[in-house]
């Protein structure tokens, strides 16, 4: 007889208006478990949490179903019971650490007002206590940040402050909420090994929500596959890493970037998520699934288990039969490796913003975002731009196309100097560099049409000055970039992140650039997205002869598409060189712990260099080399000198003492 | 040629208007994400109710913006003279309001005047008493009989007489919509009775229903009565309250037309440029800002009245001196009212510039000007139409408030403001004559509970945030 779980959900339905976002749902979390709910966007992770809170929207019902807490049905308490139960049995954190703490609020008040409603405390025994929950969850100084404001923390040490927050009544159960999609890979770490240990040493569950596959292989016992708003597959996360079973799971781990796939394109997914309002026959992954029956489009499969907790909702199992994994397509076309003639060359490039302060105004210090940065790219080339957030590298991106003024240095395109060039030269030029920003909601005007954001481009370049050949020319780039004719006159808002994307890349290309700078062009949207458009930038660089400027925080898509990478840390490159003798020997301790940071999906995980701290501020960096303060091997050399370049061989360059000495 | 168009400024500013209210139509009718927000908007009941009391004014407005002078009557041969007094079509239509003066106050449908007088009888005796009205309730041979029983019955003639006509509209409608909709007149009166419209045409017949019964009794009553009373000079209190409608309208819409260029063009710039065009922008209107309203206008209004006197050949006629002075009053209201909607756009601007699909434009050279036309104001339309919406009701009351501390408009235009002003002396008397400014605030209310409720239906259906799902 196995224990009463901690958590029991049975047959959960939730409908948001029409929309059926939860459509029965069964999982349980025992104690001291952590249960992982994948999936993309829209699938209904999120509302599964909010319906076991009850804190769902308006119009959000739940129809059927139970959710039993050690046994209580939390659904029929009443709103007053529930309120003890929120904060107190269970504890919640979410996902945007920026927005979910008041501002106005200091942290102590914040954490003190769960003590207050949970525990009864007050008084010296309340400060006490939120020093002691801070310190628990790894804030420095928590005696002295207790009377800070939100605004003097950076994002990991706000999600720290969530996370003491949750823990504040001692809850049996933590739900999370994409704890670190916000946060950078090496706070990333750093959260997720508070939450372990956390976990560990008050034996609480976690449901654990997010669509990261890398999150869950670190994290979970437990995995549940969500589509569509309903469930597909639960296995313990071995089983599941080792042999997923559903299709779709599949399919998850197939669109994964990585190094097994350079040079060929990713698994995509076809087609999108079905709309949530329309009723069901047959199963709901049946239109995109590669081994889709008949019997898969009539009738709706049951549960199947496979193994000992390993269960599945697919016509497929009770057959046995495991179509096999479609092997990906190795080394279709290997691109040409060797010196290619530069397309781009930038050096010692700084951007500097002026800080200004008092009465008049005067320039009391800059922010040096970019602080003597030098690149090349050749023709058809790939250089990754990699680092954390805040490093400076959207600004290089920016300070290349002439969208921010470099404050100094050179930036040599096809033979003429940019930074030189008056509005007049610069506008000529302009249509040889293009921009692919991150977010394809802002990066698309919202009262203009389609036809009318690709003309743009065209008409203030020049290029196609004829209507007849500018349509002709619009119709072969919605050709080049998949999207079908008909999407010429509508409006942005009505297509998918990905098609907006994909929008935003026919833009840039309307007005045939030869380099593109690519700004974490994939980071807002879903795995499966992602491959289709990572693909899609593949194709056109071998149809086009495109170079690539790809900024990104992502190393499996690093991995996956560049020729180079070169690794940023507060404005300035760190370590530069071919990206398989980067990613496979580094040399600078920053790369080496970007690296590790990364959750590993499958194989053997190596031990973790674990950073300390945060990103220091652009206008105070560090004396010496700037990441001696989190560098487990600073020397006193570190302190006071910046390092020197390095060249380790032809193919790699890093700027760090320790290589000096080595080398 | 029986009379001669006057075409006042106003008027001129007037048709404008109604030409670029045409044109945007237009335009919202030929872009989705215009038009989808416009029919919230018609979905709406109440605002669609308050549009209709809303055009009701509007068309008398109109109406009383077409001007003409009246051809005298002249010998055969003589040329064609015009009399001085300036009519308006409005005016044409209510004959007997214009005319039918008594000689002094008389209380809403009285048959007396409000004061005692002398009255010589046929037989050479005097005696004090109300004397009976030259034309309020003459028709009555003993009013103390039958006033009663007359307007009762004038109430029910107008009563039935409007809802002959609704049920009128609603068999129109019906057909209409029938042959639009499946299932023939008789579904589709059905549908419209039990508001099972998109489009609440049920509201729209109810307000429609009260506003054609609450004027047919006027209309029945006023063809005897004076409904409203009659003011100091014996003037009908309705005829006043009805021609003030136009100042009212006039001074709620041109000074938006003044303002909108000011606000629109430096609240851009301002936002766009940034650096010392901004400060320069901010400095005008925090400067402007800080100069009492009142003073300010006072101060123009009088250097206004000054050259009107100074140079009387400019203005040929009475209304067109008043009609001056209107005008310029919606100027200086507008030169001082931008500052709020320009602090807005600057604010949204400076978010908006920072928007990637500004950037992307920016990195294909366009131009400034092209980003600020195609980019930029298109996605501050929804805060300019909301403003502007808000803002009329608020000006329809400072007329009033400025014209009775004596700056407003001419004091011998017909105005709310003005209605009140000659009131505030009577207040004091008794007993207390009432119904200048009961009709005043009337007619005031009407208009800007209207206005207030429109504006808001248009504020939900444009704000992204209010939207319900």
């Amino acid at each position: 007889m196995k224990p009463t779980p901690l958590l029991q959900i049975s047959d959960l339905r939730t409908r948001i208006g029409a929309v059926r976002a939860v459509d029965d749902v069964s999982f349980s979390v025992s104690a001291n478990e952590t249960f992982a709910l994948l999936g993309e966007s829209g699938c209904g992770k999120s509302m599964t949490a909010l319906s076991i809170m009850r804190l769902l929207p308006e119009h959000g019902t739940i129809d059927a179903g139970a959710v039993l807490l050690e046994g209580r049905d939390l659904l029929a308490l009443p709103e007053a019971s529930m309120r003890a139960v929120r904060g107190g049995a269970i504890g919640m954190i979410f996902q945007e650490p920026m927005t979910s703490l008041n501002p106005v609020l200091s942290i102590g008040e914040q954490v003190g007002e769960s003590l207050r409603r949970h525990r009864n405390l007050g008084g010296a025994a309340l400060r006490a206590e939120s020093i002691h929950l801070l310190n628990a969850v790894g804030l420095p100084d928590a005696a002295r940040r207790i009377s800070e404001y939100p605004f003097q923390l950076s994002g990991g040490m706000k999600q720290r402050v969530m996370i003491a927050m949750a823990l504040a009544g001692n809850p049996r159960l933590l739900i999370a909420d994409e704890p670190t999609t916000a946060l950078d890979v090496t706070i990333q770490a750093q959260v997720l090994q508070l939450l372990r240990s956390i976990q560990r040493e008050r034996g609480m569950g976690m449901l654990l929500i997010t669509h990261d596959l890398g999150v869950v292989a670190e994290m979970a016992d437990r995995v549940g596959v969500m589509y569509a708003g309903e469930l597909v597959e639960i296995a313990p996360r071995d089983a599941f890493f080792d042999a997923p079973f559903h299709p779709y799971s599949r399919k998850l781990f197939a669109a994964l970037p990585g190094r097994g796939q350079r040079g060929g394109a990713l698994e995509v997914i076809p087609g999108m998520v079905p709309a949530l309002d329309s009723a069901f026959v047959g199963c709901r992954f049946a239109q995109r699934c590669d081994a889709a029956f008949d019997l898969c489009r009539s009738e709706t499969p049951a549960w199947t288990q496979l193994a000992q907790g390993h269960t599945v909702r697919c016509h497929l199992a009770p057959t046995g039969s495991r179509t096999a994994m479609p092997v990906p397509t190795t080394s279709v076309t290997q691109a040409v490796m060797g010196k290619a003639t530069a397309l781009l060359t930038v050096r010692n490039l700084q951007v500097h913003f002026p800080i200004r302060s008092g009465l008049l105004q005067r320039q009391v210090g800059a922010v040096k975002a970019v602080d003597g940065v030098s690149l090349d790219i050749g023709v058809g080339e790939t250089l990754a731009l990699v680092g954390e957030s805040g490093c400076g590298k959207t600004t290089v991106g920016k300070a290349i196309i002439q969208l921010v003024k470099p404050t100094a240095g050179s930036v040599l395109f096809n033979g003429s100097e940019l930074t030189r060039l008056g509005a007049a030269g610069l506008r000529a030029q302009r249509s040889g560099f293009q921009m692919i920003f991150q977010d394809p909601y802002s990066s698309l005007n919202p009262r203009m049409r389609v036809v009318e954001i690709l003309e743009e481009g065209m008409m203030a370049l020049g290029v196609e000055p004829a209507a007849g050949a500018r349509r002709k020319a619009m119709t072969r780039l919605l050709d080049q970039v998949g999207l079908a004719q008909t999407a010429l006159h509508r409006y942005p808002h009505e297509f998918s992140g990905g098609q907006r994307q994909r929008i935003a890349i026919a833009r840039a290309l309307a007005v045939r650039p030869r380099l593109i700078v690519c700004d974490e062009p994939t980071s807002a949207l879903d795995v499966s997205v992602q491959a289709q458009i990572l693909n899609l930038l593949k194709d056109l660089q071998n149809e086009l002869g495109l170079s690539y400027l790809f900024i990104t925080h992502n190393l499996p898509v690093v991995d996956y598409l560049a020729q180079r990478v070169a690794v940023m840390y507060l404005g300035r490159i760190v370590e530069t060189g071919d990206t398989r003798t980067v990613l496979e020997h580094p040399r600078h301790p920053y790369t080496q712990a970007l690296l590790s940071a990364a959750p590993v999906i499958s194989g053997p995980r190596p031990p973790k260099i674990q950073l300390h701290g945060d990103l220091p501020s652009l206008a105070r960096p560090p004396a010496g080399c700037h990441f001696h303060p989190r560098c487990a091997q600073a020397m006193e050399v570190c302190r006071r000198q910046y390092p020197g370049q390095t060249e380790i061989n032809s193919h790699q360059m890093v700027w760090c003492h320790l290589a000096n000495q080595i080398a | 040629m029986m009379f001669k168009l006057v075409m006042l400024k106003t008027d001129a500013l007037i048709f404008l208007l109604l030409a670029a209210v045409g044109i945007f139509t237009w335009y919202v009718r030929r872009h989705d994400y215009l038009r989808a927000p416009w029919r919230r908007v018609l979905t709406n009941p109440t605002g669609m109710a308050a549009a209709v009391v809303l055009a009701v004014f509007v068309v008398i407005g109109l109406l009383d913006s077409l001007h003409y002078r009246p051809a005298l009557a002249m010998k055969a041969g003589q040329p064609v003279q015009y009399g001085v007094e300036v009519l308006s079509a409005l005016d044409a239509m209510l004959p007997k309001l214009r005319t039918h003066k008594e000689k002094t106050y008389s209380a809403p449908l009285a048959t007396h005047l409000y004061a005692k007088e002398t009255i010589v009888l046929a037989n050479g005796s005097t005696v004090r008493d109300y004397p009976r009205l030259k034309y309020g309730g003459a028709q009555l041979a003993d009013p103390h009989t039958q006033w009663m029983r007359d307007i009762v019955q004038r109430i029910a003639w107008g009563v039935i007489e409007g809802l002959t006509l609704t049920a009128l509209l609603v068999l129109l409608l019906a057909a209409l919509l029938a042959r639009r909709q499946p299932g023939g007149l008789v579904a589709a009166l059905v549908r419209l009775l039990r508001g099972g419209n998109a489009i609440p045409w049920r509201t729209l017949l109810i307000t429609c229903a009260i506003l054609l019964m609450l004027g047919l009794v006027i209309v029945q009553l006023a063809a005897a009565y004076h409904v409203f009373g009659t003011d100091k000079v014996g003037q009908d209190v309705l005829y006043i309250s009805l021609k003030s409608i136009r100042t009212g309208l006039v001074i709620g819409t041109l000074t938006t037309l003044v303002m909108l260029p000011f606000a629109l063009l430096l609240g851009i710039v301002a936002g766009y440029f940034r650096g010392w065009v901004d400060d320069l922008i901010q400095y005008l209107y925090t400067t402007l800002n800080s100069i009492p309203g009142v003073l300010l206008i006072a101060a123009s209004v009088l250097i206004m009245q000054v050259y009107i006197e100074a140079h009387p050949d400019v203005f040929d006629t009475s209304a067109a001196r008043s009609d001056i002075r209107l005008l310029f009053l919606c100027l200086i209201l507008g030169v001082t009212s931008w500052t709020g909607l320009c602090r807005l756009l600057r604010g949204e601007t400076l978010k908006l510039r920072e928007q990637e699909y500004i950037q992307a434009a920016t990195a294909f050279g366009v131009s400034h000007w092209r980003i600020i036309t195609r980019h930029i104001l298109p996605n501050l339309q929804h805060l300019v139409l909301i403003t502007v919406v808000m803002d009329f009701s608020g000006l329809v009351l400072a007329e009033a408030v400025l014209t009775y501390v004596g700056v407003g408009v001419d004091p011998a235009m017909y105005s709310w403001g003005n209605m009140i002003n000659s009131a505030r002396l009577e207040m004091a008397r008794e007993p207390v004559v009432w119904w200048q400014l009961s009709a005043a605030f009337v007619f005031m209310f009407a208009l800007v509970l209207a206005a207030n409720l429109f504006a808001d239906s248009v504020r939900d259906a444009f704000d992204p945030r209010g939207r319900v799902q």
